[in-house]
Protein backbone atom coordinates (compact mmCIF):
# COMPACT_ATOMS: atom_id res chain seq x y z
CA UNK A 1 0.00 0.00 0.00
CA UNK A 2 2.77 2.36 0.98
CA UNK A 3 3.80 3.87 -2.37
CA UNK A 4 0.21 4.64 -3.39
CA UNK A 5 -0.59 6.37 -0.10
CA UNK A 6 2.39 8.71 -0.28
CA UNK A 7 1.73 9.30 -3.96
CA UNK A 8 -1.80 10.50 -3.38
CA UNK A 9 -0.71 12.51 -0.34
CA UNK A 10 1.82 14.23 -2.56
CA UNK A 11 -0.85 14.92 -5.19
CA UNK A 12 -3.22 16.29 -2.57
CA UNK A 13 -0.63 18.65 -1.15
CA UNK A 14 0.48 19.70 -4.61
CA UNK A 15 -3.05 20.56 -5.77
CA UNK A 16 -3.70 22.34 -2.49
CA UNK A 17 -0.61 24.45 -3.05
CA UNK A 18 -1.76 25.42 -6.53
CA UNK A 19 -4.76 27.25 -5.06
CA UNK A 20 -2.73 30.21 -3.85
CA UNK A 21 -2.62 31.98 -7.20
CA UNK A 22 -2.94 35.62 -6.15
CA UNK A 23 -0.05 35.31 -3.73
CA UNK A 24 1.98 33.64 -6.42
CA UNK A 25 1.49 36.45 -8.94
CA UNK A 26 2.54 39.06 -6.39
CA UNK A 27 5.60 36.92 -5.77
CA UNK A 28 6.35 36.76 -9.46
CA UNK A 29 6.54 40.56 -9.71
CA UNK A 30 8.87 40.73 -6.73
CA UNK A 31 11.14 38.00 -7.97
CA UNK A 32 11.27 39.46 -11.44
CA UNK A 33 12.34 42.88 -10.16
CA UNK A 34 14.83 41.20 -7.85
CA UNK A 35 16.39 39.19 -10.66
CA UNK A 36 16.57 42.21 -12.91
CA UNK A 37 18.38 44.31 -10.32
CA UNK A 38 20.80 41.49 -9.66
CA UNK A 39 21.65 41.15 -13.34
CA UNK A 40 22.13 44.92 -13.62
CA UNK A 41 24.53 44.78 -10.69
CA UNK A 42 26.59 42.01 -12.27
CA UNK A 43 26.48 43.92 -15.53
CA UNK A 44 28.15 46.86 -13.79
CA UNK A 45 30.89 44.52 -12.59
CA UNK A 46 31.16 43.05 -16.07
CA UNK A 47 31.63 46.49 -17.60
CA UNK A 48 34.23 47.36 -14.98
CA UNK A 49 36.44 44.39 -15.78
CA UNK A 50 35.17 41.77 -18.26
CA UNK A 51 38.38 39.76 -17.91
CA UNK A 52 37.71 39.09 -14.22
CA UNK A 53 34.23 37.74 -14.94
CA UNK A 54 34.39 34.00 -14.27
CA UNK A 55 31.74 33.07 -16.85
CA UNK A 56 30.05 34.40 -19.97
CA UNK A 57 27.59 37.17 -19.21
CA UNK A 58 24.77 35.19 -20.82
CA UNK A 59 25.53 32.35 -18.42
CA UNK A 60 25.21 34.69 -15.47
CA UNK A 61 21.88 35.98 -16.80
CA UNK A 62 20.59 32.44 -17.19
CA UNK A 63 21.79 31.56 -13.68
CA UNK A 64 19.92 34.49 -12.14
CA UNK A 65 16.69 33.96 -14.07
CA UNK A 66 16.54 30.25 -13.31
CA UNK A 67 17.36 31.01 -9.68
CA UNK A 68 14.43 33.42 -9.44
CA UNK A 69 12.07 31.17 -11.40
CA UNK A 70 12.76 28.13 -9.22
CA UNK A 71 13.35 30.03 -5.98
CA UNK A 72 10.69 27.99 -4.18
CA UNK A 73 12.66 24.79 -4.76
CA UNK A 74 15.83 26.13 -3.19
CA UNK A 75 14.92 28.56 -0.43
CA UNK A 76 16.43 27.16 2.73
CA UNK A 77 14.66 29.69 4.93
CA UNK A 78 11.26 28.32 4.04
CA UNK A 79 9.78 25.88 6.54
CA UNK A 80 6.37 24.33 7.06
CA UNK A 81 5.06 25.98 10.18
CA UNK A 82 2.44 23.26 10.53
CA UNK A 83 5.17 20.74 11.27
CA UNK A 84 6.73 22.88 14.00
CA UNK A 85 3.31 23.63 15.45
CA UNK A 86 2.50 19.93 15.45
CA UNK A 87 5.60 19.13 17.46
CA UNK A 88 4.99 21.96 19.88
CA UNK A 89 1.27 21.43 20.43
CA UNK A 90 1.37 17.64 20.41
CA UNK A 91 -1.00 17.11 17.49
CA UNK A 92 1.85 15.07 16.09
CA UNK A 93 0.34 12.25 18.16
CA UNK A 94 -2.37 11.83 15.52
CA UNK A 95 0.23 11.52 12.82
CA UNK A 96 2.15 8.97 14.85
CA UNK A 97 -0.98 6.89 15.31
CA UNK A 98 -1.41 6.47 11.58
CA UNK A 99 0.16 3.49 9.82
CA UNK A 100 2.38 5.75 7.76
CA UNK A 101 6.01 6.68 8.06
CA UNK A 102 6.36 10.14 9.57
CA UNK A 103 9.62 10.89 7.77
CA UNK A 104 8.15 10.09 4.38
CA UNK A 105 4.97 12.02 5.15
CA UNK A 106 6.85 15.20 6.09
CA UNK A 107 9.24 14.77 3.21
CA UNK A 108 6.36 14.37 0.76
CA UNK A 109 4.48 17.34 2.14
CA UNK A 110 7.52 19.57 2.00
CA UNK A 111 8.49 18.55 -1.52
CA UNK A 112 4.92 18.92 -2.81
CA UNK A 113 4.55 22.37 -1.31
CA UNK A 114 7.79 23.62 -2.79
CA UNK A 115 6.98 22.12 -6.16
CA UNK A 116 3.53 23.68 -6.36
CA UNK A 117 4.96 27.08 -5.50
CA UNK A 118 7.64 26.75 -8.14
CA UNK A 119 5.18 25.57 -10.79
CA UNK A 120 2.96 28.59 -10.19
CA UNK A 121 5.81 31.06 -10.27
CA UNK A 122 8.30 29.79 -12.81
CA UNK A 123 6.38 30.11 -16.07
CA UNK A 124 5.70 33.88 -16.08
CA UNK A 125 9.27 34.62 -15.04
CA UNK A 126 10.79 32.29 -17.63
CA UNK A 127 8.57 33.56 -20.45
CA UNK A 128 9.37 37.23 -19.81
CA UNK A 129 13.07 36.47 -19.28
CA UNK A 130 13.31 34.74 -22.66
CA UNK A 131 12.04 37.82 -24.50
CA UNK A 132 14.26 40.39 -22.78
CA UNK A 133 16.84 42.22 -24.90
CA UNK A 134 20.44 40.98 -25.07
CA UNK A 135 22.53 40.54 -22.92
CA UNK A 136 19.95 40.25 -20.16
CA UNK A 137 17.78 37.54 -21.64
CA UNK A 138 17.56 33.91 -20.67
CA UNK A 139 19.24 31.89 -23.38
CA UNK A 140 18.41 28.29 -24.22
CA UNK A 141 20.88 25.61 -23.17
CA UNK A 142 23.49 24.74 -25.77
CA UNK A 143 22.19 21.24 -26.35
CA UNK A 144 19.57 18.78 -25.23
CA UNK A 145 22.03 16.93 -22.99
CA UNK A 146 22.66 20.05 -20.90
CA UNK A 147 18.94 20.46 -20.48
CA UNK A 148 18.53 16.83 -19.50
CA UNK A 149 21.23 17.16 -16.84
CA UNK A 150 19.62 20.38 -15.64
CA UNK A 151 16.21 18.73 -15.24
CA UNK A 152 17.64 15.67 -13.50
CA UNK A 153 19.88 17.54 -11.07
CA UNK A 154 17.12 20.09 -10.43
CA UNK A 155 14.88 17.34 -9.09
CA UNK A 156 17.73 15.86 -7.07
CA UNK A 157 18.55 19.36 -5.82
CA UNK A 158 15.00 19.80 -4.58
CA UNK A 159 15.23 16.48 -2.76
CA UNK A 160 18.52 17.55 -1.20
CA UNK A 161 16.98 20.79 0.04
CA UNK A 162 14.04 18.91 1.55
CA UNK A 163 16.30 16.27 3.10
CA UNK A 164 18.32 19.07 4.68
CA UNK A 165 15.31 20.90 6.06
CA UNK A 166 14.06 17.58 7.51
CA UNK A 167 17.03 17.77 9.88
CA UNK A 168 15.82 21.17 11.06
CA UNK A 169 12.31 19.80 11.63
CA UNK A 170 13.65 16.87 13.61
CA UNK A 171 15.80 19.17 15.73
CA UNK A 172 12.56 20.72 16.98
CA UNK A 173 11.91 17.50 18.94
CA UNK A 174 14.86 18.41 21.12
CA UNK A 175 14.70 22.18 21.32
CA UNK A 176 10.94 22.85 21.05
CA UNK A 177 11.72 26.29 19.75
CA UNK A 178 13.71 25.69 16.61
CA UNK A 179 14.01 29.42 16.11
CA UNK A 180 17.76 29.54 16.64
CA UNK A 181 18.61 26.79 14.19
CA UNK A 182 16.23 28.20 11.63
CA UNK A 183 17.77 31.65 11.90
CA UNK A 184 21.27 30.35 11.43
CA UNK A 185 20.26 28.16 8.49
CA UNK A 186 18.43 31.00 6.77
CA UNK A 187 21.22 33.46 7.37
CA UNK A 188 24.11 31.34 6.21
CA UNK A 189 22.53 28.83 3.82
CA UNK A 190 21.91 31.34 1.07
CA UNK A 191 25.57 32.32 0.89
CA UNK A 192 26.84 28.73 1.06
CA UNK A 193 24.67 27.45 -1.77
CA UNK A 194 25.39 30.29 -4.14
CA UNK A 195 22.19 32.20 -3.57
CA UNK A 196 23.80 35.59 -2.92
CA UNK A 197 26.48 35.31 -5.56
CA UNK A 198 27.17 32.26 -7.76
CA UNK A 199 30.01 30.14 -6.36
CA UNK A 200 32.44 30.89 -9.26
CA UNK A 201 32.53 34.53 -8.13
CA UNK A 202 34.04 33.55 -4.82
CA UNK A 203 37.79 33.19 -4.27
CA UNK A 204 39.04 29.91 -5.61
CA UNK A 205 39.79 28.34 -2.25
CA UNK A 206 36.36 29.15 -0.84
CA UNK A 207 34.69 27.87 -4.00
CA UNK A 208 36.62 24.60 -3.90
CA UNK A 209 35.58 23.92 -0.32
CA UNK A 210 31.94 24.90 -0.82
CA UNK A 211 31.64 22.69 -3.88
CA UNK A 212 32.24 19.69 -1.67
CA UNK A 213 29.40 20.54 0.71
CA UNK A 214 25.78 19.47 0.31
CA UNK A 215 24.89 23.15 -0.20
CA UNK A 216 26.54 23.22 -3.61
CA UNK A 217 24.37 20.25 -4.59
CA UNK A 218 21.25 22.36 -4.11
CA UNK A 219 21.22 25.12 -6.73
CA UNK A 220 24.80 25.49 -7.86
CA UNK A 221 24.80 22.19 -9.74
CA UNK A 222 21.55 22.36 -11.74
CA UNK A 223 21.90 26.03 -12.68
CA UNK A 224 25.46 25.62 -13.86
CA UNK A 225 24.63 22.43 -15.70
CA UNK A 226 22.00 24.38 -17.64
CA UNK A 227 24.51 26.97 -18.80
CA UNK A 228 27.06 24.32 -19.74
CA UNK A 229 29.65 25.52 -17.23
CA UNK A 230 29.68 22.12 -15.68
CA UNK A 231 30.18 19.50 -18.34
CA UNK A 232 31.84 16.19 -19.06
CA UNK A 233 33.64 14.50 -16.26
CA UNK A 234 33.31 17.39 -13.85
CA UNK A 235 29.54 17.35 -14.24
CA UNK A 236 29.39 13.61 -13.71
CA UNK A 237 31.55 13.82 -10.60
CA UNK A 238 29.45 16.69 -9.17
CA UNK A 239 26.26 14.75 -9.83
CA UNK A 240 27.66 11.70 -8.05
CA UNK A 241 28.51 13.91 -5.10
CA UNK A 242 24.95 15.25 -5.14
CA UNK A 243 23.50 11.74 -4.94
CA UNK A 244 25.96 10.93 -2.18
CA UNK A 245 24.90 13.92 -0.09
CA UNK A 246 21.24 13.22 -0.73
CA UNK A 247 21.68 9.68 0.53
CA UNK A 248 23.66 10.83 3.57
CA UNK A 249 21.11 13.50 4.50
CA UNK A 250 18.19 11.10 4.17
CA UNK A 251 19.96 8.41 6.16
CA UNK A 252 20.91 10.87 8.88
CA UNK A 253 17.39 12.21 9.03
CA UNK A 254 15.81 8.77 9.28
CA UNK A 255 18.16 7.59 12.01
CA UNK A 256 17.82 10.81 13.95
CA UNK A 257 14.04 10.74 13.70
CA UNK A 258 13.93 7.16 14.94
CA UNK A 259 15.96 8.16 17.98
CA UNK A 260 13.87 11.25 18.57
CA UNK A 261 10.60 9.33 18.37
CA UNK A 262 11.83 6.71 20.80
CA UNK A 263 12.13 9.30 23.53
CA UNK A 264 9.31 11.59 22.53
CA UNK A 265 6.79 12.19 25.29
CA UNK A 266 3.40 13.50 24.40
CA UNK A 267 1.58 15.15 27.19
CA UNK A 268 -2.10 14.41 27.35
CA UNK A 269 -4.78 17.02 27.51
CA UNK B 1 6.65 62.47 23.69
CA UNK B 2 6.64 61.43 27.34
CA UNK B 3 4.00 58.91 26.51
CA UNK B 4 6.10 57.54 23.65
CA UNK B 5 9.09 57.06 25.92
CA UNK B 6 6.84 55.22 28.36
CA UNK B 7 5.57 52.96 25.60
CA UNK B 8 9.13 52.25 24.52
CA UNK B 9 10.31 51.37 27.98
CA UNK B 10 7.42 48.94 28.39
CA UNK B 11 8.19 47.31 25.05
CA UNK B 12 11.84 47.16 25.95
CA UNK B 13 11.17 45.46 29.25
CA UNK B 14 8.75 43.00 27.69
CA UNK B 15 11.29 42.01 25.04
CA UNK B 16 13.96 41.54 27.68
CA UNK B 17 11.76 38.91 29.30
CA UNK B 18 12.63 36.61 26.42
CA UNK B 19 16.37 37.00 26.51
CA UNK B 20 17.18 33.76 24.72
CA UNK B 21 14.88 34.43 21.81
CA UNK B 22 16.10 38.02 21.63
CA UNK B 23 19.71 36.94 21.55
CA UNK B 24 19.08 34.36 18.86
CA UNK B 25 17.36 36.89 16.64
CA UNK B 26 20.28 39.26 17.09
CA UNK B 27 22.72 36.50 16.17
CA UNK B 28 20.66 35.65 13.11
CA UNK B 29 20.74 39.28 11.99
CA UNK B 30 24.47 39.46 12.62
CA UNK B 31 25.12 36.37 10.54
CA UNK B 32 22.89 37.59 7.73
CA UNK B 33 24.71 40.90 7.63
CA UNK B 34 28.03 39.11 7.72
CA UNK B 35 27.04 37.03 4.68
CA UNK B 36 25.94 40.14 2.80
CA UNK B 37 29.28 41.71 3.63
CA UNK B 38 31.16 38.64 2.44
CA UNK B 39 29.39 38.61 -0.90
CA UNK B 40 30.32 42.28 -1.42
CA UNK B 41 33.86 41.59 -0.29
CA UNK B 42 34.23 38.62 -2.66
CA UNK B 43 32.97 40.62 -5.63
CA UNK B 44 35.10 43.68 -4.87
CA UNK B 45 38.08 41.44 -4.25
CA UNK B 46 37.70 39.99 -7.73
CA UNK B 47 36.89 43.19 -9.64
CA UNK B 48 38.70 45.72 -7.36
CA UNK B 49 36.12 48.39 -8.14
CA UNK B 50 32.68 48.83 -9.59
CA UNK B 51 32.20 51.78 -11.92
CA UNK B 52 35.06 53.68 -10.23
CA UNK B 53 33.80 53.04 -6.71
CA UNK B 54 36.17 51.30 -4.31
CA UNK B 55 35.37 48.84 -1.53
CA UNK B 56 35.41 51.44 1.29
CA UNK B 57 33.11 53.68 -0.74
CA UNK B 58 30.73 50.79 -1.39
CA UNK B 59 30.79 49.92 2.30
CA UNK B 60 30.00 53.53 3.12
CA UNK B 61 26.83 53.17 1.03
CA UNK B 62 26.00 49.77 2.47
CA UNK B 63 26.42 50.88 6.08
CA UNK B 64 24.42 54.09 5.65
CA UNK B 65 21.51 52.25 4.00
CA UNK B 66 21.63 49.39 6.48
CA UNK B 67 21.67 51.76 9.45
CA UNK B 68 18.76 53.72 8.06
CA UNK B 69 16.86 50.51 7.38
CA UNK B 70 17.49 48.97 10.78
CA UNK B 71 16.49 52.19 12.55
CA UNK B 72 13.25 52.26 10.56
CA UNK B 73 12.63 48.56 11.20
CA UNK B 74 13.27 49.00 14.91
CA UNK B 75 11.05 52.01 15.56
CA UNK B 76 8.46 51.80 12.79
CA UNK B 77 7.87 48.10 13.27
CA UNK B 78 4.20 48.79 14.00
CA UNK B 79 3.62 49.72 10.37
CA UNK B 80 5.75 46.86 9.14
CA UNK B 81 3.57 44.35 11.00
CA UNK B 82 0.40 46.33 10.41
CA UNK B 83 -1.51 43.53 8.61
CA UNK B 84 -1.40 41.59 11.89
CA UNK B 85 -2.61 44.58 13.88
CA UNK B 86 -5.47 44.92 11.41
CA UNK B 87 -6.51 41.31 11.30
CA UNK B 88 -6.42 40.63 15.04
CA UNK B 89 -8.65 43.62 15.80
CA UNK B 90 -6.04 45.55 17.72
CA UNK B 91 -6.58 48.45 15.35
CA UNK B 92 -10.24 48.72 16.36
CA UNK B 93 -9.12 49.26 19.93
CA UNK B 94 -6.76 51.99 18.80
CA UNK B 95 -9.60 53.77 17.00
CA UNK B 96 -11.49 54.35 20.22
CA UNK B 97 -8.54 55.77 22.11
CA UNK B 98 -8.18 59.55 22.27
CA UNK B 99 -4.74 59.68 20.70
CA UNK B 100 -3.39 60.16 17.22
CA UNK B 101 -3.62 56.90 15.26
CA UNK B 102 -0.23 57.07 13.62
CA UNK B 103 1.29 57.68 17.02
CA UNK B 104 -0.45 54.63 18.44
CA UNK B 105 0.66 52.35 15.62
CA UNK B 106 4.16 53.73 15.95
CA UNK B 107 4.24 53.10 19.67
CA UNK B 108 2.63 49.66 19.49
CA UNK B 109 5.72 47.81 18.39
CA UNK B 110 9.42 48.10 18.63
CA UNK B 111 11.97 45.57 17.47
CA UNK B 112 15.17 46.09 19.39
CA UNK B 113 16.77 42.98 17.91
CA UNK B 114 17.55 44.99 14.78
CA UNK B 115 20.64 46.03 16.68
CA UNK B 116 22.06 42.88 15.10
CA UNK B 117 22.02 44.76 11.82
CA UNK B 118 22.90 48.13 13.26
CA UNK B 119 26.11 47.12 15.05
CA UNK B 120 27.90 45.56 12.09
CA UNK B 121 26.92 48.53 9.97
CA UNK B 122 28.67 50.79 12.50
CA UNK B 123 31.82 48.74 11.98
CA UNK B 124 31.48 48.95 8.20
CA UNK B 125 30.86 52.68 8.41
CA UNK B 126 34.05 53.06 10.42
CA UNK B 127 35.97 51.17 7.74
CA UNK B 128 34.28 53.14 4.98
CA UNK B 129 35.05 56.43 6.71
CA UNK B 130 38.73 55.69 7.24
CA UNK B 131 39.45 53.80 4.04
CA UNK B 132 37.67 55.85 1.41
CA UNK B 133 40.28 58.58 1.20
CA UNK B 134 37.80 61.30 2.04
CA UNK B 135 39.11 64.46 3.65
CA UNK B 136 36.69 64.70 6.57
CA UNK B 137 35.36 68.04 7.66
CA UNK B 138 32.50 68.81 9.99
CA UNK B 139 30.09 69.50 7.16
CA UNK B 140 30.82 66.07 5.68
CA UNK B 141 30.17 64.42 9.03
CA UNK B 142 26.88 66.31 9.04
CA UNK B 143 26.07 64.95 5.59
CA UNK B 144 26.58 61.36 6.77
CA UNK B 145 24.27 61.94 9.73
CA UNK B 146 21.73 63.48 7.37
CA UNK B 147 21.97 60.50 5.01
CA UNK B 148 21.26 58.07 7.83
CA UNK B 149 18.46 60.10 9.42
CA UNK B 150 16.65 60.93 6.18
CA UNK B 151 17.20 57.38 4.95
CA UNK B 152 15.51 56.06 8.08
CA UNK B 153 12.57 58.41 7.51
CA UNK B 154 12.36 57.36 3.87
CA UNK B 155 12.17 53.67 4.78
CA UNK B 156 9.61 54.57 7.45
CA UNK B 157 7.53 56.22 4.73
CA UNK B 158 7.68 53.02 2.70
CA UNK B 159 6.48 51.04 5.71
CA UNK B 160 3.59 53.48 6.11
CA UNK B 161 2.58 52.95 2.47
CA UNK B 162 2.79 49.22 3.01
CA UNK B 163 0.52 49.53 6.04
CA UNK B 164 -1.91 51.85 4.24
CA UNK B 165 -2.25 49.47 1.30
CA UNK B 166 -3.20 46.69 3.65
CA UNK B 167 -6.34 48.68 4.56
CA UNK B 168 -7.56 47.60 1.14
CA UNK B 169 -6.30 44.03 1.16
CA UNK B 170 -5.99 43.16 4.89
CA UNK B 171 -3.05 41.04 3.77
CA UNK B 172 0.49 42.20 3.37
CA UNK B 173 1.50 42.99 -0.16
CA UNK B 174 4.54 41.08 -1.21
CA UNK B 175 5.48 43.45 -4.02
CA UNK B 176 6.23 46.21 -1.50
CA UNK B 177 9.25 44.10 -0.55
CA UNK B 178 10.93 45.27 -3.72
CA UNK B 179 11.16 48.73 -2.18
CA UNK B 180 11.77 47.89 1.47
CA UNK B 181 13.92 44.76 1.51
CA UNK B 182 14.98 45.47 -2.04
CA UNK B 183 16.08 48.96 -1.08
CA UNK B 184 18.20 47.47 1.66
CA UNK B 185 19.69 44.79 -0.60
CA UNK B 186 20.39 46.91 -3.64
CA UNK B 187 21.32 50.01 -1.67
CA UNK B 188 24.48 48.06 -0.80
CA UNK B 189 26.08 49.57 -3.89
CA UNK B 190 26.05 53.19 -5.11
CA UNK B 191 22.75 53.30 -6.96
CA UNK B 192 24.29 54.49 -10.21
CA UNK B 193 25.71 51.03 -10.88
CA UNK B 194 22.25 49.83 -11.88
CA UNK B 195 22.19 52.19 -14.85
CA UNK B 196 20.44 55.36 -15.89
CA UNK B 197 16.83 54.13 -15.79
CA UNK B 198 16.99 52.67 -12.30
CA UNK B 199 18.81 55.75 -11.02
CA UNK B 200 16.10 58.05 -12.41
CA UNK B 201 13.40 55.93 -10.81
CA UNK B 202 15.21 55.99 -7.48
CA UNK B 203 15.64 59.75 -7.74
CA UNK B 204 12.16 60.90 -8.71
CA UNK B 205 9.77 58.13 -7.65
CA UNK B 206 11.21 56.42 -4.59
CA UNK B 207 14.02 58.85 -3.78
CA UNK B 208 16.51 56.42 -2.31
CA UNK B 209 19.30 57.88 -4.44
CA UNK B 210 18.81 61.25 -2.74
CA UNK B 211 19.95 59.81 0.58
CA UNK B 212 22.64 57.58 -0.87
CA UNK B 213 24.17 58.21 -4.29
CA UNK B 214 24.14 62.02 -4.64
CA UNK B 215 25.43 62.84 -1.15
CA UNK B 216 28.10 60.17 -1.66
CA UNK B 217 29.33 62.10 -4.70
CA UNK B 218 29.70 65.12 -2.47
CA UNK B 219 31.50 63.12 0.22
CA UNK B 220 34.11 61.67 -2.12
CA UNK B 221 34.68 65.07 -3.73
CA UNK B 222 33.23 64.13 -7.11
CA UNK B 223 30.81 67.06 -6.78
CA UNK B 224 31.84 70.28 -5.06
CA UNK B 225 28.40 71.84 -4.80
CA UNK B 226 27.24 71.51 -1.16
CA UNK B 227 23.65 71.23 -2.42
CA UNK B 228 24.43 67.59 -3.17
CA UNK B 229 25.09 67.09 0.51
CA UNK B 230 21.72 68.60 1.38
CA UNK B 231 19.72 66.45 -1.04
CA UNK B 232 18.74 63.94 1.70
CA UNK B 233 16.42 66.67 3.02
CA UNK B 234 14.65 66.76 -0.35
CA UNK B 235 13.90 63.05 0.06
CA UNK B 236 11.64 63.98 2.96
CA UNK B 237 9.12 65.31 0.41
CA UNK B 238 8.37 61.65 -0.17
CA UNK B 239 6.70 61.55 3.24
CA UNK B 240 3.84 63.74 1.94
CA UNK B 241 2.38 61.17 -0.48
CA UNK B 242 2.96 58.52 2.22
CA UNK B 243 0.78 60.46 4.66
CA UNK B 244 -1.80 61.01 1.94
CA UNK B 245 -2.01 57.31 1.07
CA UNK B 246 -2.38 56.54 4.78
CA UNK B 247 -5.34 58.95 5.06
CA UNK B 248 -7.04 57.54 1.98
CA UNK B 249 -6.53 54.05 3.32
CA UNK B 250 -7.90 55.00 6.70
CA UNK B 251 -11.09 56.33 5.12
CA UNK B 252 -11.54 52.96 3.44
CA UNK B 253 -11.11 51.01 6.61
CA UNK B 254 -13.60 48.37 7.53
CA UNK B 255 -13.05 46.20 10.53
CA UNK B 256 -12.50 42.52 9.94
CA UNK B 257 -14.83 41.95 12.85
CA UNK B 258 -12.53 39.70 14.78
Amino acid sequence: MSGRVYGSFFRLRFINGLQYRAAAYAGVATQFAWGFMEILLFHAFYQTDPAAFPMEFSQLAAYVWLQQAFLALFMLWFFENEIFDGILSGTIAYELARPTDLYVMWFTRSAANRLSRAVLRCMPILVVAVFLPEPFRLTAPANAADFGWFALTLVLGLLTVVAFSMLVYISAFYTLSSQGIRLVVSAVGDLLMGGLIPLPFMPEGVQKVLELTPFAAMQNLPLRAYTGQLAGEELLWTAVLQVFWLAVLILLGRLWMKRALRRVVIQGG
Amino acid sequence: MRLYVRYLSILLRSQMQYKGSFLLTVIGQLLGTGCAFLSIYFLMNRFHQVKDFTLPQVLLCFSVVLMAFSLAECFVRGFDTFPTILSNGEFDRMLVRPRNLMFQVLAAKMELSRIGRFLPSVAMLAYGVTGSGIHWTWDKVGVVVLMIACGALLFSGLFVIYAALSFFTTQGLEFMNIFTDGGREFGQYPLSVYGEGVLKFLTYVVPLALVQYYPLLYLIGEKENPLYGLLPLAALLFLLPCALIWRIGLRHYRSTGS
